[in-house]
């Protein structure tokens, strides 16, 4: 205990599972309550931001060097393991608490609006509070066993509302295949924790960071081991290559799940992971050019799919993978306050794109409720022109977008730079980071050019959704638009956090994350550019940014789409990126029929109809008939049995007795 | 010489003893067995057991025996039963037992006494010149062993009444 | 001297009273077995007490009452039985079945 405000961190995470406990309880005693629903739903959650920045302050007033481990009591004492459930109050930890709880409040406004109509509202807030909570132990476990509760928790609710509207056997796939693809990295998380107390002997983070220059050698195979198989967890819960396709499928869970968890929290828990461990990374240079390739391959692969993708929440899900895999480039280049910077701002206008997206889709349902119309609402064939009917949500979607392509002076343009930049510092010592930087750049100019796309699709040219409908197209209610600008006021200035020393800006987040870095700063390769270079740098990146905007804007057509019940099929090149590369195919062939097909021949017929339960099961039973019916006769009635048995006792006897 | 008449009444009684349990007609056995009981007697005296061997005459051969017979005449058993003997899978497990209880036995009959309780040759003979030969039995049957013989005597009696008692035809 | 052919003989004599008990269905004739059984164990109480004092002969006088004992009772058993199942047959003997 410190005695300060630091000491209340877990109310935080306690505030979150009393709402589940509070909304679980409703959601099963009084399903319609939806007010007392949301005042506690949203309520538990404003409260644990405001506990977050509290404590915040607090430690930033005491300006601790060391983070504060605050342990609560003994989980797992096992000969020399000896793990605590404990948190750590640290810069790093800090920053994605509040992250979590801030952005994650607005969410849960704006879910008071968007799932206004549904029956399962209570259930709804009762599982987003859980995944919040579950989401706080992560990012304050001060532990990897804690932090592997928290890890698991949030898959777990990520499955839950991913198939919130189970009841379509779609949504319930999704839910499946997110879980699923999230426990193959689960399996490398592990391992790498197995091989982290084996070499180190604790499992805490302070111990083992403090050892890992002493245990291990850096560079050595088992460093590079320990450093892959977390980096598998992380391609699983960030969607990686190749663990990626799940969360193109999680988009049929409703919107703002869509936007907590795929987007802001739960699949930035991978590069938090990366983060939290850069010493290891920093000591397996090896390792860090594996994160940084994937996410730099990933980051141009998904933008690729994007291009082609009609249904608005697929491209925000496509642009979320491709996000995704900068925070890698920037975290696995050793820049782990570029990725975090990445992270915190992409937080911002993600949410705010997809809540936008939301917003769209809520609209457009209620139209074609109204006419009794059974088109897609998610589809952008259906939608055009909506700038005419929902300027607020425009103007901040337009924020987001010009966010995420990386144009001064939002926010995103500063966290890209950044990684674009240190990726090519890195680049002149290792030239396989030039190839990187490269493949970062295309992947940023496809960026500028979907997401103009969907701007263009949606919100201008002419409207497509129908004659009818279009009577019904109006803005969203504020309590959904509120949220939305306060997030677009978020994208635009929040770069403010770490504005680079270029600009004069103070870096402030770069070195408010120093005393988490300082222990790999050594072993990274220290190239400083010279400010020429770095303009140059600054001016190619959004060179890119502007011809990307510039080039949708000129090359596409919006007067050209038809609505989606009578748009023609792909062809071509347009097909094989509409159809994500045929990817999913791909592993079904290869993974999941040789599966099922062994699943069910040998391991279902073969040895559980045949082995288990034929030779164990019933052989049991029938040797057990059968040593009965042996002993039938013994008990024959007739004396003349019973007395040769009687001999042969005594005879047994003498023997016995004799020898 | 003493043991040439051994062994003739040895085999005199084994011999007897296993036509015995091979006649069919129960009388012949019982008639048998009662030769199997004299060539015992016979062993006994040469044995230095005379006494015992008197009573083996008296009691065994001229009263258990005869009640056997009493018994199989009352049934009317006199003639030779249908299937008195078992059949061959009965035989085959018999003669199994029987030979593997013999090899079991066979060592015992090779035993040494353990010198320190064994008594010096003719030392029986001695006491009986002592105290005579119905003396030497008699002195440890009413002196060390005087319990176990009035309790084989309340024996008796319950054998008496147990046997009125369930022969009787109503009680 | 003698104890060896006696002990000898005595285990021969045993063996034929177990062999007739399990060769022989009718139940008088196994009793007459059991009896020679009887003996051949008197048969060794008597050699070996020439050895190892009068406590064998002592010990044989007993035997005979019980077996005096035993065969009366036995034998009023026997005809009660008869009475019952008309026969003195080892086979029919099987009461103890299907309780």
């Amino acid at each position: 205990m410190t005695g300060t405000a630091v000491d209340l961190i877990w109310l935080a995470p306690a505030l979150a599972l009393l709402g589940f406990v509070l909304n679980g309880t409703l959601a099963l005693a009084r399903p319609t309550s939806k007010t007392l629903v949301s005042v506690i739903g949203a309520g538990v959650l404003l409260a644990a931001f405001a506990v977050s920045v509290v404590v915040c302050s607090a430690f930033a007033g005491v300006h601790a060097e060391e983070p504060v481990v605050l342990r609560y009591w003994s989980w797992i004492p096992v000969g020399t393991l000896q793990v605590d459930f404990a948190f750590q109050v640290d810069q790093l930890s800090l920053v994605m608490l509040l992250v979590v709880t801030g952005v994650g409040s607005l969410i849960h406004l704006f879910s008071i609006g968007y799932m206004r109509e549904d029956p399962g509202y209570a259930r709804y807030f009762a599982y987003l509070n859980l995944f919040v909570f579950f989401m706080l132990v992560l990012v304050l476990g001060a532990s990897f066993p804690v932090m592997f509760v928290g890890w698991e928790g949030v898959g777990l609710c990520s499955y839950l509302l991913i198939g919130f509207w189970f009841t379509e056997a779609a949504n319930a796939n999704a839910g499946r295949k997110a879980f699923i693809m999230n426990r193959i990295g689960d399996f490398g998380f592990m391992v790498a924790m197995f091989m982290i107390f084996w070499s180190t002997g604790s499992l805490d983070f302070g111990t083992v960071f403090t050892h890992a220059p002493n245990a291990l050698a850096a560079g050595g195979r088992t460093v590079t081991v320990i450093t892959l198989f977390l980096f598998l967890g992380c391609a699983g819960k960030s969607a990686q290559i190749p663990l990626y396709t799940w969360l193109p499928d999680a988009m049929a869970g409703p919107t703002p799940v869509s936007a907590l968890i795929h987007a802001a929290t739960m699949v930035t828990a991978g590069v938090y992971l990366v983060a939290r461990c850069n010493l290891l990374f920093a000591m397996a240079p090896v390792s860090s050019a594996v994160v940084a390739g994937v996410g730099a391959l990933t980051a141009l692969f998904a933008a690729t799919i994007a291009l082609k993708q009609w249904d608005i929440k697929k491209v925000l899900a496509y642009s979320t993978i491709s996000q995704l895999g900068y925070m890698f480039l920037g975290v696995g280049t050793g820049a782990i306050s570029a990725g975090i910077f990445h992270l915190v701002t992409h937080a911002f206008f993600k949410a705010l794109l997809f809540l936008g997206s939301g917003s769209v889709i809520f609209v457009l349902h209620r139209a074609y409720h109204h006419t009794h119309s059974h088109e897609d609402a998610q589809d952008m064939r259906n939608m055009g022109g909506l700038a005419r009917y929902m300027p607020w949500t425009t103007a901040v979607m337009w924020i987001a977008t010009l966010a995420i392509g990386g144009v001064p002076p939002l926010s995103g343009f500063f966290s890209k730079d950044e990684i674009l930049t240190a990726t090519h510092a890195r680049g002149q010592v290792d030239p396989v980071w030039l190839v990187f930087w490269g493949l970062a750049l295309a992947a940023a100019l496809l960026t500028a050019f979907y997401m103009t796309r969907l701007m263009l699709y949606t919100f201008h040219g002419p409207n497509r959704t129908g004659e009818q409908e279009q009577q019904h197209l109006h803005e969203a209610p504020w309590i959904m638009t509120g949220p939305l600008l306060l997030l677009g006021v978020l994208s635009a200035a929040g770069g403010v956090i770490n504005i680079p020393e270029l600009y004069h800006g103070n870096a402030w987040l770069h070195h408010w994350l120093e005393p988490i870095t300082q222990a790999s700063t050594p072993l990274l390769p220290a190239v400083p550019l010279s400010t020429s270079t770095e303009w140059l740098l600054v001016g190619i990146a959004v060179a890119v940014a502007i011809a990307g905007i510039v080039g949708a804007w000129q090359l596409l057509k919006p007067q050209a789409l038809v609505p989606a019940r009578s748009a023609p099929e792909e062809r071509g090149f347009a097909r094989l990126l509409r159809n994500k590369w045929y990817v999913d195919e791909i592993y079904d062939a290869l993974i999941v029929r040789p599966l099922v097909w062994l699943s069910r021949e040998v391991l279902w017929k073969q040895v559980d109809s045949r082995a288990i339960d034929g030779a164990a099961v019933n052989g049991a039973a029938r040797g057990a008939k059968a040593l009965g019916w042996a002993n039938r006769w013994l008990q024959t009635g007739q004396v003349g049995v019973y007395v040769a048995a009687f001999v042969v006792g005594v005879l047994l006897i003498l023997w016995r007795a004799m020898s | 010489m003493t043991y040439t008449v051994f062994w003739i009444f040895g085999v005199i009684a084994m011999g007897s003893a296993l036509l015995c349990i091979t006649r069919k007609n129960p009388i012949a056995s019982a008639l048998w067995l009662v030769v199997t009981l004299f060539a015992l007697a016979a062993l006994f005296v040469l044995l230095d057991a005379q006494f015992i061997a008197v009573l083996q005459v008296l009691v065994y051969a001229g009263a258990i025996m005869v009640l056997f017979l009493f018994v199989i005449m009352l049934l009317n058993l006199g003639r030779p039963g249908p299937s008195d003997i078992k059949g061959p899978l009965g035989l085959g497990v018999a003669v199994v037992l029987g030979a593997a209880l013999l090899f079991l036995l066979q060592p015992l009959t090779q035993t040494t006494l353990p010198s320190a309780i064994t008594l010096p040759p003719g030392s029986v003979q001695a006491l009986q010149q002592q105290q005579g030969i119905v003396g030497s039995v008699a002195n440890p049957l009413f002196g060390a062993y005087l319990i176990p013989f009035e309790i084989a005597s309340v024996l008796l009696l319950a054998a008496i009444v147990g046997a009125v008692v369930l022969a009787k035809r109503k009680l | 001297m003698l104890l060896g052919p006696a002990l000898a003989i005595s285990a021969v004599l045993f063996t034929l009273g177990v062999l007739g008990v399990l060769m022989r269905r009718n139940v008088i004739v196994i009793f007459m077995c059991v009896e020679l059984m009887l003996n051949a164990v008197n048969l060794t109480f008597v050699a070996l007490a020439q050895n190892l004092g009068m406590g064998g002969q002592v010990f044989v006088f007993f035997v005979m009452a019980v077996a005096a004992a035993e065969a009366a009772v036995g034998l009023a058993i026997i005809l009660a039985v008869y009475r019952h199942k008309q026969s003195v047959s080892l086979q029919n003997m099987n009461l103890l079945k299907d309780g």
